[in-house]
């Protein structure tokens, strides 16, 4: 049963797995609370691991005197996750395209096409330092209780 | 959970059996030393068993492209068995499913490799 309560909770974390985990199992529990499938929780709980993974490995390098803060908030119509780090910032246009032939036998740089793929709308914004993502997954009307 | 790894050899061909997670920090790491381990040993011919993989992230899908590739440039082959639909769903995204060579079955994999 989707729970239609708008609510909002945040964390500030660490530099480390422990962390990822953390966001992941907490994205995961607020897209079963939203309503979605079965097969859309565990890509929403992907996208925003990937999300988490950038933050703390490629945004803050884990570095123990910087930290990740991560909300969740879940409105009547979408479940929106921000994930943002300290770090240098990050420039989406210069990611390299995954699926292109001379990349696609690389071993890392699928994250963010990942995230791309699971949510319906991802948005970069520079911090100075630092870099936040949004991600945001919209509930169909049954999902939100309406 | 963590990811633990069992070897087995069939017909030459050694078979890793994977279960748990291929995430970062996890899995991940398991693999490419598993890996390193066949080919010191002096085996080229790698079937992972992915069957009881419940999870992996982008960086399991870019450990198991590597493992791909550092078989291969050693001259040898590796292959997929028994994907789950999470893992096969994501190798169809990021279009890796037809780099790799996957079976899904143990039999037909042994015999697929180069004698």
């Amino acid at each position: 049963m989707a729970d239609s309560t708008t609510s909002r909770v945040s964390f500030t974390l660490d530099s480390s797995l422990d962390s990822v985990n953390k966001i992941e199992q907490t994205a995961e529990q607020c897209a079963q609370r939203a309503g979605f499938d079965e097969d859309t929780v565990p890509h929403i709980a992907m996208a925003v691991r990937e999300a988490a993974v950038n933050a703390v490995l490629h945004g803050n390098s884990y570095d123990t005197n910087k930290h990740v803060i991560a909300s969740f908030e879940t409105t009547s119509d979408s479940l929106i996750i921000r994930i943002s780090d300290q770090g240098p910032g990050l420039d989406p246009e210069k990611i390299p395209d995954p699926l292109a032939p001379e990349n696609i036998l690389r071993g890392s740089g699928r994250g963010i096409f990942l995230i791309k793929a699971f949510m319906d709308e991802v948005n970069f914004r520079q911090l100075h330092p630092g870099t936040e993502l949004t991600l945001i997954k919209h509930r169909t009307p049954a999902q939100s209780g309406t | 959970m963590s990811m633990k790894v069992k070897t087995r050899q069939v017909d030459g061909i050694t078979i890793l059996d994977l279960s748990g997670r291929i995430t970062l920090g996890e899995g991940s790491v398991t693999i490419r030393d598993a890996v390193r381990d066949v080919l010191a040993k002096g085996s080229n011919k790698i079937l992972l068993n992915l069957g009881d993989i419940s999870y992996i992230d982008s960086s399991g899908i870019g450990e198991l492209v590597s493992a791909f590739t550092t078989v291969k440039n050693s001259g040898g082959e590796l292959k997929l068995l028994n994907l789950t639909k999470k893992v096969h769903d994501l190798l169809q995204i990021t279009k890796l499913y037809t780099v790799f060579d996957v079976k899904d079955d143990e039999a037909t994999a042994i015999s697929s490799f180069t004698k």
